[in-house]
């Protein structure tokens, strides 16, 4: 049984020709700027749950978007018909906000195509359905193996290979080719209270060469494992207490506290209480943050982001001083400097924005099990499950998806699922401690209804203080 | 027919033996401006089209469906999903109670959803209601400091399914929203609000009710404090109602229930809530922005009472979830676009009204904290376990009146014990965009957690 869905995916997307007419045309009213972004994507997902392979599905959309800039205003316009004629009509509709009408062609230059080819070693289409669906089945079982509390198990495989060709007004011409895959289990144990959840993902900007048996036994025993013991676990306290974030996603507390912060478009509206604070003093000295879309494999990595920048690492805080933000093409542009290699847009149906890669706090020089110790009360977030911040108050919340109490300096009981809350620029002071144990986690990103794929990471570290949503006293 | 059905129904000629075939097709185009400084800063206008086919074979321990989609509707796509689709099924596990729909009989309710005006409006005019709203809302009130974003967009859209079981189903409908977001300052602090209308097109929507809603709410947030931790009642908005509303929906879809992933899960005929909530989705009331004709399955929507007077009355159900649990579909399979597989959701619901309006619930709660806006819903909040945990912003209420506006606090308890902790339903229903419309509630056993 073969499969046809990468038939035509090793074809160039657009001839360069057309790339240029199109671009002539956009320009053509008198615009500032034009850009057309052609996108392939076949997406591949298949789940199981109650023990049966539910569906495979897949799917394959091609398009393009064009934009055009005059002034401040931009025009944007996609179609999924990817002829010149087709190009043409959305380069006529996007450039429609370019009122002057002073017509004509304007004569675009492009640089020489800049490709980027996928680093994926085994390519998901090569990968026959019945071995993903073996390794499925392995999941669910090692799953119900852990415990009989266990009473469902949801397995979910999806893979896309994106390929995306990028040219505008100013030259720039690239391609890329992104494979992402991700594997998740999620568990239901039921008990005397009640039942309980666990969950734990796999995912990387690879094809499938990480999948390997033995990383998804861990995973669904690790998922299962929460569950079972949540079962065990007392509701949460409520008020100001320290916290210990275990190394990874906790990450996700800087990119809610200040990651959304530190994206230009906020700072740019003067949305953002970080606006105008660059050289200040905005968090501990011991946080060094740092966006990276050049990680090699992890899920926010980007060889050349959705405007055709080469994927960067910025530093954003040093030792605590706010250093710079991020930005993407066009309001670098404005501001007279470079991207920083941030623009990300979710498909050719979407304006490319400001967006996160892969955000990171450096590691410390602490002992993670020094810092427990070290906390004679408190609680320990073992794993973070998303969180959500506005960026002109600061405030922002993190749910602990799996969390203990510290007590006398050891981790004890299990706690209910809660949502923690702070305001950004104070939280980011009260980091008192960072440890040495780094590693990373990934997370699907939304802004303005646009998803992308974004890595978080940390080593363990503590918070003096922070605010627990939980009920008890 | 519409030549979007008959499109649909010509592709099922391509069914092979032994096989059952479903097409859903939908198109639509979408107008989107966002204003900045008086000036358009985006303006995007866009068409498309997605196909979604299955494909669904018989075996000896029941039937296995593939799905595929594609992005256009060219016949290299359609030829592709078909291949695709069929591939697919030969992957999953029999299951005998995978089926397609067939025809139940329950007539289409008669609605109409679509008003050509969204299509009929100039550009020019759209425009300049986002124009208008940044500048309603800057003019408003000195201490606005910023309009981060002042949106208009609209959508009209069309869908078919057909299937080989027999169903054949078309239909459309166009929406139209501003939107706007305010900050507000005084001095070193900043706050935010954002207000909102919706409706079928142009005409229905009103500026000034977003740009007063925008501005109250960020006004009426300066100098807020962080409160201290207590336990008592919370009165949320119907904005915030509606997304309790929606969550509580989620656990009573019937494909969580027979998988054991709700806390509904075996209390049918119990009390699961105070007799002042009687829940119905109810997708025939036009009133409703979710209002809709045929589920994503092509049956007719229809009315179902979920709760009434307290007592868990029923669940909705998908052709499969309905099958699984021994019963039929109610009409309530949804799935997101042409992607997937139905699952069984609610689309249109809707609370009973009570029969105070919002100061009236102040005045009966005297002392308590007013709700006006949610944060890490989808982070704190479990609806299988039931724990619910969110960050919030509002005020307090003290002595029957709105007092100090709050922020950088959470309120808390389980999913179970707030239905049944209702005190106090209101009588001021807003039709929201969502799948939940809802009016001010009055909830006790909160817990505040701040300083």
């Amino acid at each position: 049984m073969g499969t046809v869905i990468l038939k035509n995916m090793s074809e160039t997307l657009v001839q360069r020709d057309v790339v240029q007419r199109v671009l002539n045309e956009s320009m053509g009213r008198g615009a500032d700027f034009a850009e057309v972004f052609v996108e392939d994507r076949a997406n591949a997902s298949a789940s199981l749950d109650q023990r049966r392979i539910q569906e495979l599905s897949s799917g394959r959309s091609r398009g393009a978007g064009v934009r055009v800039v005059v002034g401040d205003t931009t025009g944007f316009a996609h179609t999924a018909d990817l002829s010149e004629t087709g190009l043409l009509a959305a380069a006529r509709a996007a450039a429609a906000v370019a009122r002057e009408g002073r017509g004509g062609v304007r004569e675009v230059t492009l640089s020489d195509l800049v490709e980027y080819p996928s680093r994926a070693e085994v390519s998901p289409a090569s990968v026959p359905k019945a071995r993903k669906i073996e390794l499925m089945m392995r999941a669910d079982e090692v799953a119900r193996a852990s415990a009989d509390a266990i009473s469902q198990v949801q397995v979910g495989l999806a893979d896309s290979t994106r390929r995306f060709l990028v040219a505008n007004s100013d030259g720039v011409f690239a391609a890329d080719e992104q494979v992402r895959t991700r594997f998740a289990v999620s568990c239901v144990a039921t008990g005397d209270g009640g039942m309980q959840t666990g969950y734990r993902p796999l995912a990387a900007t690879r094809g499938f060469e990480f999948l390997t048996t033995d990383a998804i036994e861990d995973a669904a025993r690790a998922a299962a494992q929460q569950a079972i013991t949540k079962l065990s676990a007392r509701p949460a306290p409520s008020g100001d207490l320290p916290v210990v974030l275990a190394g990874g996603s906790g990450g996700i507390l800087f990119h809610e506290a200040c990651g959304h912060g530190l994206e230009a478009d906020a700072i740019m509206k003067q949305a953002s209480v970080y606006a105008g604070k660059v050289g200040q003093q905005v968090a501990s000295p011991l946080v060094t943050l740092v966006d990276d879309g050049t990680m090699t494999g992890e899920w926010g990595y980007l060889a050349v982001d959705d405007e055709g920048r080469p994927g960067a690492r910025n530093v954003l805080i040093e030792n605590g001083i706010l250093t710079d933000y991020m930005w993407d093409y066009l309001r670098a542009r404005k501001e007279g400097r470079t991207s920083s290699g941030n623009g990300r847009r979710q498909s050719y149906q979407h304006l490319p924005m400001v967006r996160m890669t892969n955000t990171y706090l450096l590691a410390g020089d602490a002992d993670a099990e020094e810092i427990v110790a070290q906390t004679p009360r408190g609680v320990y977030v073992a794993q973070l499950g998303g969180g959500q911040v506005n960026t002109a108050t600061g405030d922002f919340v993190f749910g602990a998806t799996a969390a203990f109490m510290i007590e006398n300096g050891r981790i004890t009981t299990p706690l209910r699922d809660c949502n923690l809350i702070g305001n950004g620029p104070e939280i980011l002071r009260r980091v008192d401690a960072v440890a040495t144990d780094f590693s990373t986690t990934p997370g699907t990103c939304g802004k303005d209804g646009q998803q992308v794929p974004v890595g978080c990471g940390q080593a363990t570290l503590r918070l003096s203080g922070i605010t627990i949503g939980g009920t008890a006293a | 027919m519409s030549e979007l059905l008959q499109r649909a129904r010509d592709l099922l000629e391509q069914v092979g033996a032994g096989e059952e075939m479903e097409v859903f097709v939908s198109r639509g185009t979408e107008t989107e401006v966002q204003a900045y400084q008086g000036e358009v800063e985006n303006l995007s206008s866009s068409s498309s089209a997605e196909i979604g086919i299955r494909i669904l074979i018989d075996g000896p321990q029941g039937a296995r469906v593939g799905t595929a989609y594609a992005g256009s509707l060219d016949d290299e796509a359609i030829a592709e999903a078909l291949f695709n689709a069929r591939d697919n099924a030969h992957f999953a596990t029999e299951d005998e109670f995978v089926a397609f729909a067939r025809p139940d009989g329950v007539t289409a309710a008669s609605l109409q959803l679509t008003d050509p005006a969204v299509t009929t409006t100039s550009m020019d005019d759209k425009v300049a209601m986002a124009i208008e709203l940044e500048a309603m809302v800057r003019a408003g009130d000195t201490r606005i400091r910023q309009v981060d974003s002042a949106n208009y967009s609209d959508y009209l859209a069309e869908a078919a399914i057909a299937s080989t079981t027999g169903i054949a189903a078309a239909f459309d409908r166009s929406g139209s929203y501003v939107s706007v977001e305010a900050i507000a300052s005084d001095g070193d602090e900043d706050q935010t609000g954002w207000g909102l209308s919706v409706g079928r097109a142009p005409g229905d929507l009103s500026l000034e009710t977003a740009a007063r809603d925008a501005i109250r709410r960020a006004t009426r947030m300066l100098g807020a404090v962080k409160a201290p931790s207590s336990k008592g009642v919370a009165v949320f908005d119907p904005r915030t109602a509606a997304t309790l509303w929606s969550i509580m929906g989620g656990a009573l879809s019937g494909d969580a229930v027979v998988r054991g992933r709700s806390f509904f899960a075996g209390r049918l005929g119990e009390v699961v809530a105070s007799e002042l909530v009687t829940l119905i989705d109810d997708p025939t009331d036009a009133r409703h922005f979710a209002a809709s004709i045929y589920d994503s399955e092509g049956l007719a929507c229809r009315r179902n009472e979920l709760i009434r007077a307290g007592y868990l009355q029923q669940f909705v159900y998908d052709t499969v979830s309905g099958r699984r649990a021994g019963t039929a579909s109610t009409g309530n399979a949804v799935r997101g676009g042409v992607a997937g597989s139905p699952s069984a959701g609610c689309r249109a619901l809707q609370l009973l009204p009570g029969d105070y309006d919002q100061d009236e619930i102040f005045r009966r709660v005297g002392h308590g904290v007013f709700v006006e806006s949610l944060t890490g819903v989808h982070s704190g909040v479990n609806p299988i376990s039931g724990d619910f945990s969110v960050g919030i912003t509002g005020l307090m209420i003290r002595d029957g009146v709105l007092a100090e506006p709050i922020r950088e606090v959470t309120i808390a308890s389980t999913l179970q014990r707030m239905l049944l902790d209702v005190m106090f339903v209101g009588s001021d229903v807003q039709w929201l965009p969502g799948t939940a419309a809802a009016q001010t509630i009055a909830i006790d056993g909160i817990v505040l957690s701040g300083s």
